[in-house]
């Protein structure tokens, strides 16, 4: 019949006797029936995120305009090869802009190596995680919904000024 | 006027049934996110509390599926088995006195058997032939395996909880369990009498009704479903009613034999109105129930399952002679007291 192992500590008479080590457990689940409970009640109350949080990556609007320049080494960095850019010329200083600036949602991992990479800290990771999309099409991010200004991107760009 | 106080009856308690085992689903979950430091069903309805009527209307549009080489008619019958045994076993027990209505006498009872007690041990036998004939029929090695461990456990630990019922039996000198309930006058439990009767008969129950530390016949990590793995639809609301179902009938029957059934201690002596009196008891005997329901449900969620040699163990080595010892210690109560 079955084999009679030695355990590491024997049990006491009392542990063998079951009941009051049945209870104790029975004790502890009752004082966690009433415990404070860890679950956020998401869509009500939301995840206030850290500056460290990488949410999706946005382009900094400074002036009514991109500081991108076009240099397409978020696009070479890109593990995903979610990024798209098309380079343009302009009057301004920076000479180049970007006529075209796309991110595919659908295969962004939100790694953050465009951000880490980009020399004109033009783009950043935003705190925003809630995406959903209905069709392939609406998860193509263009210009229009990529700009955000630099006001709101305070805290992100102070944090890679500190530890980038 | 005697059919159809009969029939009442039943459809009062079959509806009391049926709703509570809704709701007993509902407080399941909520009991055991609580447990568990989370919150539980919040979203459906107030305090989420249409969630279980939500989850029956899925079950409902669920497509019913039957395995090619399973035996399609004992399939469809395993699970009727199931259910009507647990609903009709709550036949037998009372959850009132004797009451006046309208000029005629009622007995808070469906069927006042005079063999209670034999009723209900023979009906929770047939129970397992439920459960045992799905796992065979299924065509399912997971099912079977389900299946065999019921019936194995059932017999096991039928044994000691007939034997801790028998001590209930000599003190009352009666099968019937209205008699039963009326023995247990003021604080002359059953419970109070005989402690060690009254652990086996509940170690006995969990096990019979497949609750936790002894639902090895549906052991999730190894048997997938156990004896319902093939099961949809329906059918597995058939299985997952007639669980919960024999939930509540162990739970009364643990009330009406040990904790004194509808019984308020000294209840008539407090000088209320005959009305007043029965609604009382017939509370106390709700709120009992609930407790036990609500042991059953904590007991799930604080102790880990037996294993099966472990569970074969306690029932033969340890129930059995304890339930012995009970009768030896309700005989010398006898002897001594003359009770």
């Amino acid at each position: 019949m079955a084999v009679v192992k030695k355990r590491l500590k024997d049990l006491t008479l009392l542990e063998k006797l079951y009941i009051p080590e049945i209870v104790k457990g029975m004790l502890l689940t009752l004082k966690h029936l009433v415990s404070p409970k860890f679950t956020r009640q998401y869509p009500e109350v939301k995840y206030v995120q850290p500056e460290s949080y990488r949410g999706r990556p946005v382009l900094v609007e400074d002036g009514g305009k991109e500081r991108c320049v076009a240099c397409s080494l978020c696009s070479r960095v890109c593990p995903a090869l979610a990024i798209d850019v098309q380079a343009a010329e302009t009057i301004d200083e920076k000479e180049r802009y970007p006529e075209r600036f796309e991110i595919n949602m659908l295969r962004c991992i939100f790694c953050g190596f465009c951000e880490e990479v980009c020399p004109e800290e033009a783009i950043v990771m935003s705190k925003d995680y809630e995406l959903t999309f209905l069709n392939y099409k609406d998860a193509i991010y263009g210009k229009d919904k990529l700009l955000t200004p630099v006001e709101k991107l305070k805290d992100r760009i102070e944090f890679l000024r500190k530890y980038r | 006027m005697e059919i159809l106080i009969a029939l009442g009856k039943i459809i009062i308690a079959i509806g009391a049934i049926l709703f509570t085992v809704t709701y007993l689903v509902y407080f399941e979950r909520k009991i055991s996110a609580w447990i568990q430091d989370r919150v539980g069903p919040n979203r459906v309805g107030w305090f989420g509390l249409l969630q279980a009527p939500a989850d029956v209307l899925k079950l409902f549009f669920k497509e019913d599926i039957v395995p090619l080489a399973a035996n399609k008619v004992i399939h469809a019958f395993a699970p009727i088995i199931s259910l009507t045994i647990a609903l009709s076993t709550y036949a037998v027990i009372p959850i009132g006195p004797e009451v006046e209505l309208l000029g005629y006498k009622v007995k808070l009872v469906v069927a006042d058997v005079d063999a209670g007690i034999l009723f209900i041990l023979a009906f929770t036998s047939i129970g397992v032939y439920g459960l045992t004939l799905s796992g065979w029929s299924s065509n399912n090695k997971y099912s079977l395996l389900g299946g065999l461990r019921s019936a194995a456990q059932m017999i096991s630990y039928e044994l000691s909880m007939g034997i801790s019922v028998v001590g209930v039996l000599m003190l009352a000198g009666s099968l019937s369990i209205s008699n039963i309930v009326e023995y247990q006058y003021g604080w002359m439990w059953m419970a109070v009498l005989q402690p060690i009767g009254f652990i086996t008969f509940v170690v006995s129950a969990f096990a019979e009704t497949n609750r936790l530390p002894f639902d090895l016949p549906e052991a999730e990590p190894e048997l997938v479903g156990g004896y319902h793995t093939e099961y949809s639809s329906l059918k597995f609301a058939m299985f997952f009613l007639a669980e919960y179902a024999n939930m509540i009938v162990a739970s009364a029957l643990i009330v009406s034999l040990y904790l004194g059934g509808w019984q308020f201690p000294y209840a008539q002596e407090f000088g209320l109105s005959s009305g007043l009196t029965v609604l009382l008891q017939v509370f106390s005997f709700i709120a009992k129930v609930l407790c036990v329901l609500f042991v059953f449900i904590w007991v799930r969620w604080s102790i880990p399952r037996f294993r099966y040699d472990q569970l074969m163990n306690l029932g033969w080595k340890v129930m059995l002679p304890l339930s012995l010892v009970n009768l030896i210690w309700v005989a010398f109560l006898i002897y001594v007291f003359k009770i």
